[in-house]
């Protein structure tokens, strides 16, 4: 059985295809790099598999669990984690809180101690283990997105959808930044990644995907696609970060 | 009995089309939930009433007064109120709550002083009380001005908001006041105007209840709902739905009075405010 | 143990204050109690979530109407139960229509809400029954009355403070802060507002039904009366509606005032109430309680960011 399974996923906002019949696989602890000009329908895919909006047609299915359909809470549950392209934290929360919020309602369900111990492992991972008491909107941009993580993280998903989660970073901490996720594929979970610094994916992504227009463009080894011609002429123009 | 129904229902909808009108204003473009709108209409409505009986002022002259007053009320109760609420809560979504509760501290505010002034009897005025005969239905003239008075204030709008280039900056603040800076519009101008506009539709259709019907110092709950509903048919922020919508609702209360029971206007407004959130919560008229 | 030690002294010490007292200063503790019940009830849910309910009225006023109505024809416990019966179901139907949406869209319903259940119930009385206004004859005395709404308030405050502990209350502030983030992180965002909605709402509906005997002659017009909407939530705000103490420490002030300013300024009063409310919203926005505690940060300013 597939891990992953998109199939003809379809979102239509009025007279705009954003995803144009993608259909897309994913096997358990691939990282995948999902790239495209601006408006391609990175981000629109990211919401169809996430549930923050409900695709027009087509079918998306996790460990053969139908996601489609579904609100964003159950596909959560269903073992889906993401970050947002802009960074959402819960300014009155401390860390600690925010991060065990999945660990609590989340795949696996944890309450107390136990819920206590992933949000504070999930907060180590990412470096902020020692604030985990402080105040979420006291934070400085980057370890607003390290909290992000640390929460996703602590959703302990199967599968981890990262918006542009590098993007902003100065030179250090992409390094950083670049580490922690591919500390992070060590794990054996699948993340499908947008991103538009080809440093980053070139690192960290064997495979990537590539979508023009809400259509997918082109898809296999990294190094591949990133010469083949048709993607190269969808992102002519575009000013490339490697 | 058809007939009737639909010229009483129209007549009645073109007040509602016009206080829906000024809420529309209000929350589309300034962004303000004003839940003290019944209050300032009733104001309006008690205001015209005193100048007729103390000194015979007639009520159309009276509405040429008003509106204008309006204006500057609203624009006056945006800039001591409202500004600061909006400067607090910048990108947040803090203003939706706090405009709420600021408005529900005027609602008390104003229903306090418009019990002082005016007490808490039901109020109403004789005036041009008599049948005028129209396809076989008998429709009081005062009806029939206060429908004017509507379909003039609401239709001059309607067409400035379509066609003028300050309709325009209008249209771009109610649709994405994020990027409307960048175009080079005053966003907090153009939702001072908005919210004194809407002010000044709301004593204008505050105006056309005093010519016609019985009211009294604590119906603004009722007038501010009937307005929030008929906003919520047509879809936040669209005008031409608002119209259609208050067409619609005059038509249904009509319809409710006239064949069930008149005590069940307001229970009919829920119904319909009850059908539109299970079946289209966007509005009918809004894009789904 | 002093956290839970100290509440429960006061509570006794409230329990016996009936013996100490005339029947005026009853009264006042009673409307204490019931204010405490309801502003506490109504931050239950609002309070977190952010979703303003404007129609605390409408479940306090169907409290009192089913009493007024039932209580000929069932025993006492029975009516209370069929009022708290009535309430959930109220509000389910509410919140079941509403709060899968936008937050405005509650705001709305509830707002006409009280004036929809006492235009229905005029209705019904004037139409069907014939009767507009109804006596409840039940043998309590004010101090029983009392009793009930003081372990009512207290049981609300326990739940409160429950809730903060549970899976549930961590969610309803989440809700409050991002609903994006709380549904992405698995939350059942509908089920939620819905279950704390409806315990908010039952308890508001069940203080209705307590202090009805109180009126002894009931109509729609006076148990429907909007000013209790109004001072619940000025009650909450003023004291911090997102804390378990909160609620209490508005209510107590705020109902000593209005009963000051309603007895000694009979017609202006509203005018008071509405500038004060105006006031709450401008300068305390998050409650005394937040508000001393940003001033206590603000001459320490280095506890923060030890803290931090």
């Amino acid at each position: 059985m597939t891990f992953l399974t998109i199939d003809k996923a379809v979102k239509q906002f009025g007279g705009l295809r954003a995803v144009d019949g993608v259909s897309l696989s994913l096997e358990a602890g691939e990282v995948l790099g999902l790239l495209g000009p601006n408006g391609s329908g990175k981000t629109t895919l990211l919401n169809l598999i996430s549930g923050a909006l409900p695709a027009t047609s087509g079918r998306i299915a996790l460990n053969g669990t139908v996601l489609t359909g579904r609100r964003p809470d159950q596909i959560a549950r269903a073992g889906v984690a993401r970050t947002f392209q802009l960074v959402r934290i819960l300014p009155s929360l401390t860390l600690m809180e925010n991060v065990m919020i999945p660990a609590v309602f989340g795949h696996r369900a944890h309450w107390g101690a136990a819920a206590e111990t992933v949000a504070r492992d999930a907060l180590e991972a990412v470096g902020l283990g020692a604030r985990a008491q402080g105040i979420a909107g006291d934070l400085l941009y980057l370890d607003q997105k390290r909290l992000e993580l640390a929460r996703a993280l602590a959703a302990e998903p199967e599968l981890l959808l990262l918006d542009e989660w590098l993007a902003g970073l100065n030179p250090t901490e992409l390094q950083e930044g670049i580490e922690l996720i591919r500390s992070l594929a060590g794990r054996g979970l699948g993340i499908i990644m947008v991103e538009h610094i080809m440093e980053a994916v070139r690192a960290l992504c064997p495979r990537s995907a590539v979508m023009n227009s809400g259509r997918l463009i082109a898809d296999g080894p990294t190094g591949d696609v990133l010469s083949d011609p048709a993607v190269i002429a969808a992102y002519l123009g575009e000013v490339e970060d490697a | 009995m058809f007939l009737t129904i639909l010229i009483l229902g129209l007549v009645l909808g073109g007040t509602y089309a016009l206080l829906a009108l000024g809420l529309t204003l209000q929350y589309g473009i300034a962004r303000i939930m004003n839940l003290a709108y019944g209050e300032v209409t009733l104001a309006a409505a008690f205001v015209l009433v005193a100048l007729f009986k103390a000194i015979g002022l007639p009520p159309l002259l009276g509405t040429l007064l008003i509106v204008p007053a309006g204006y500057g009320a609203g624009w006056l109760l945006y800039t001591v109120m409202m500004r600061p609420l909006v400067a607090r809560s910048g990108a947040s979504g803090r203003l939706e709550v706090d405009s709420i509760l600021a408005t529900f501290g005027l609602l008390f505010l104003i229903q306090g002083l418009l019990l002082v002034a005016f007490g808490a009897n039901f109020t109403s005025i004789s005036y041009l009380d008599r049948g005028v005969n129209i396809l076989g239905v008998s429709v009081a003239l005062n009806r029939l001005i206060a429908f004017g008075v509507c379909v003039v204030a609401g239709g001059a709008l309607t067409l400035a908001l379509a066609r003028t280039r300050w309709g325009m900056v209008m249209r771009a603040v109610a649709l994405s006041p994020g990027s409307a800076p960048l175009v080079g519009i005053d966003v907090m101008r153009v939702a001072r105007q908005g919210f004194a506009l809407g002010t000044a539709l709301a004593a204008c259709a505050g105006a056309s209840i005093a010519m016609v019907q019985t009211f009294s110092a604590t119906d603004g709950v009722v007038y501010t709902m009937k307005a929030l509903i008929i906003v919520i048919m047509g879809g936040v922020g669209n005008v031409p739905g608002a119209l259609i919508a208050g067409f619609a609702l005059g038509l249904v209360e009509t319809f409710v009075v006239t064949t069930i029971d008149p005590g069940l206007t307001l229970a009919a407004t829920f119904a319909i405010f009850l059908c539109v959130l299970l079946w289209r919560p966007q509005g009918l008229f809004g894009r789904g | 143990m002093i956290r839970i030690a100290l509440p429960l002294a006061g509570l006794v010490l409230l329990a016996l204050a009936p013996l100490a007292l005339s029947d005026y200063g009853l009264g006042l503790l009673i409307g204490m109690a019931g204010y405490v019940t309801l502003a506490s009830s109504w931050a239950l849910f609002s309070g977190h979530t952010r979703y303003i309910s404007l129609a605390t009225v409408a479940f306090y006023g169907t409290g009192a109407y089913t009493v007024a109505v039932l209580n000929e024809a069932l025993p006492y416990p029975l009516v209370l139960l069929a009022a708290g019966g009535i309430g959930a179901a109220l509000a389910l139907l509410v919140g079941l229509s509403t709060l899968r949406l936008a937050g405005v869209y509650f705001v709305i319903f509830t707002f006409g809400l009280a004036e929809l259940v006492r235009q229905l119930i005029t209705w019904y009385e004037v139409t069907i029954t014939g009767t507009l206004g109804r006596y409840i004859f039940l043998d309590i005395t004010p101090a029983q009355i009392y009793w009930q709404l003081l372990a009512l308030a207290a049981l609300t405050l326990a739940l409160t403070a429950w809730m903060h502990r549970r899976p549930l209350g961590l969610a309803l502030r989440v809700i409050g802060d991002d609903e994006v983030v709380a549904a992405h992180a698995g939350i059942n965002l509908a089920r939620v507002k819905l279950v704390a909605f409806t315990l908010s709402a039952t308890i508001i509906t069940l203080a209705g039904a307590i202090a009805s005997p109180r009126w002894v002659y009931v109509e729609p017009a006076i148990v429907f009366n909007p000013t209790v909407s109004f001072l619940t939530v000025i009650m909450a705000l003023l004291g911090g509606a997102n804390r378990l103490w909160g609620p209490l420490l508005g209510a107590v002030p705020l109902f000593l005032l209005f009963e000051y300013l309603s007895v000694h300024f009979p017609d202006t009063y509203p005018i008071f109430l509405g500038a004060l409310f105006i006031a709450v919203v401008f300068v305390l926005p998050e409650g005394v309680l937040a508000g001393l505690e940003k001033l206590r940060l603000r001459r320490r300013p280095t506890t923060r960011e030890a803290k931090a």
